[in-house]
């Protein structure tokens, strides 16, 4: 009857995204009176996650390299063995590939964009989760014994623990995969936009790619990621791998500034999942200010330079 | 080849989406149905692989009569044949559960969908295909070749890609990237008198199993009002974003 949560790892730590994870499976399975327990693979320091009753650790040189029909495999015997009710997995684009392939081996519903612990809604449990790219909720429950649930990344904050959790080793079998890994490039260093606290974002405003350092500078100061809207990555001016919104990237940060952006419906329903937005537009009658929290009306060009500058002492004053 | 593409009518991008007054269902007044936007780029691919490669290309959607205008717009894009199996799509296992059953009777080498559908946002239906008809799968898939039975693709991974390499059958989960957007193709004269007259079939699934139930549905809160800073305060904002909203 317990809560198992899968902690994603890279090079051989955890994710950022574990804390909130484990913080969800702990408070989950304390709503259910019953234990939590995590999944971790190639984790050098399984332990230091605190708030589990246990974590199962599992070491093997043939998971070194993701793909996800190994890795579903693998999760879905875990979660057999371990006889939970529940499996929390992340909303990463590595466990977003999981999902489909654990329900179908594990025979389990899967409710992905979780953004709640369960309520009781007529004797059912009912997990409310985000559709129509958050344009509205769903209260959604599962029809099987046993449920996996996708949850939404910052959508629940981490719970602090102090307290480590108790590691044991589980040997498990890996299969071959029939999709093979041939090569992978990530971007070094720089956070991404499924990562980062906090993206900077621009528009058709911007005029053109040439101004898109003071969009890079500004990031920087902050430690964000940038992204940008749909027709600047249509123009080239921009990889498409930065188009967020609803046919691009979701973006759930805490702190999502748009600069030189419209507001466009489809653009909104893809961002307002963060938690606080900031406009920067020349347009007073831009859709963006009816849904941003804060806002400058003026010209981006004056204001983000000044922006950087003024962050820049914010930064070292409060460093 | 033989390939299906996997298509969902979905509320075009700029509707304003509401629920019926019990909070039960989609309200479905006035809203304009699209093809889903990711199954288009998959869509579009597939006819790229039908005008290079000679392959077949067939669509299939899950869903009761009124999604068949979109299937007409499939076709009229370039698809060869289309299948609509009937039944209303309650959820992702429904809607990949059925169509698993007519991807093993067509033997299909390639089956697209899109990664998701905006409007549930399952992101499942593509790895449920996959695994129950035993075909490889690749998601969130940027590019995709295919020489004789060895499939090559790019998939989009937080911060960066991969390369992968398979053999057919094989599913990918289709999104932008996969074709240019300005090669998305918006279907001429030709192609939708052609489309008028190309078979459509209406399949009755023979299970309705469902593993998940939206009890109800709910729309966001409506935001607060806006602070808005005069841009000779930069000031005040860093401030605001510090003190208030704690983000910074
Ligand atoms: C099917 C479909 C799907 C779509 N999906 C997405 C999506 O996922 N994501 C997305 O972003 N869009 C999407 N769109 C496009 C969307 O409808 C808008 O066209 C797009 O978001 C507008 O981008 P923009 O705000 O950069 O450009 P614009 O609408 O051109 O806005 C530019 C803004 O910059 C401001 N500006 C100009 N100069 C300055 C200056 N010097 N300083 C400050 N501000 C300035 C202007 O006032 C304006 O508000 C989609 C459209 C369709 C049809």
């Amino acid at each position: 009857m317990s809560v198992l949560v899968y902690l994603e790892s890279e090079n051989k730590a955890y994710k950022k995204t574990a804390n909130e994870l484990a913080s969800y499976a702990a408070e989950l399975a304390n709503q259910l009176n019953t234990e939590a327990i995590g999944l971790v693979i190639n984790n050098d320091q399984p332990e230091i996650i605190g708030g589990l009753n246990q974590i199962i650790s599992v070491n093997n040189e043939a998971l070194d390299t993701y793909t996800a029909e190994k890795f579903a495999s693998l999760i879905s015997v875990a979660f057999e063995k371990s006889g939970a009710q529940y499996l929390v997995i992340g909303s990463s684009a590595d466990s977003k590939y999981l999902g489909g392939l654990i329900s179908a081996k594990s025979s389990s519903g899967y409710i992905p964009n979780v953004i709640a612990l369960p309520e009781n809604i007529d004797g059912k449990t009912a997990f409310k989760r985000t559709v129509f790219t958050n344009k509205g909720y769903a209260l959604t429950t599962p029809k099987t014994k046993r449920c996996i649930i996708g949850l939404s990344k910052n959508s629940f904050g981490s719970v602090r623990s102090d307290s480590g959790s108790r590691v044991e080793s589980m040997i498990l079998d890996v299969i071959d995969d029939p999709v093979s890994l041939i090569s992978k490039s990530t971007v070094n260093g720089k956070a991404t936009i499924a990562d980062a606290d906090i993206v900077v974002s621009a528009g058709r405003g911007l005029k053109g790619p040439e101004n898109w350092h003071l969009i890079e500078e500004l990031a920087d100061v902050l430690g964000a990621a940038t992204a940008c809207s749909k027709p600047v990555s249509d123009l080239g001016w921009r990889p498409h791998s930065e188009h967020v919104g609803q046919t691009g990237k979701p973006v759930a940060t805490n702190l999502y500034i748009a600069i030189g952006i419209s507001g466009a419906i489809q653009h909104l329903a893809g961002i307002n999942a963060s938690k606080i937005k900031v406009v920067i537009n020349n347009d007073p009658e831009a859709p963006f200010f009816k849904a941003a929290d804060y806002g400058i009306v003026g010209d981006a060009f004056t204001i983000v330079p000044q922006l950087i500058e003024k962050l820049k002492a914010f930064k070292a004053e409060n460093a | 080849m033989k390939i299906l593409v996997c298509i969902s009518a979905v509320p075009d991008t700029t509707s304003k989406i509401n629920f019926t007054a019990d909070q039960k269902s989609f309200d479905t007044g006035g809203v304009q149905f699209v093809i889903n936007p990711n199954d288009e780029f998959g869509l579009t691919r597939a006819v790229w692989f039908k005008e290079q490669q000679g392959a077949e290309v067939h669509i299939a959607t899950v869903g009761e009569a009124s999604v068949e205008p979109i299937m007409r717009k499939a076709l009229a894009i370039g698809a060869d044949k289309a299948f609509r199996i009937n039944t209303h799509p309650l959820d992702g296992f429904l809607v990949a559960n059925t169509l698993s059953e007519h991807i093993k009777t067509e033997h299909y080498d390639l089956v697209i969908c899109g990664r998701e559908s905006i409007d549930y946002n399952g992101n499942m239906v593509p790895g449920l295909i996959a695994n129950h008809c035993n075909f490889a799968f690749i998601n969130t898939c940027t590019s995709l070749t295919v020489d004789g039975n060895k499939a090559t693709a790019t998939r989009e991974i937080d911060g960066g890609s991969e390369t992968l390499e398979t053999q057919l059958p094989l599913v990918v989960g289709a999104q932008k990237g996969l074709v240019e957007e300005s090669d998305l193709k918006i279907p001429n004269m030709r192609g939708i008198m052609s489309a008028r007259t190309k078979p459509l079939e209406i399949i009755t699934p023979s299970s309705l199993e469902t593993l998940t139930e939206d009890l109800s549905f709910e729309k966001p809160d409506s935001k607060g009002a806006i602070t808005l800073v005069d841009e000779a305060n930069i000031d005040q904002l860093i401030e605001l974003l510090h003190k208030e909203a704690k983000v910074l």
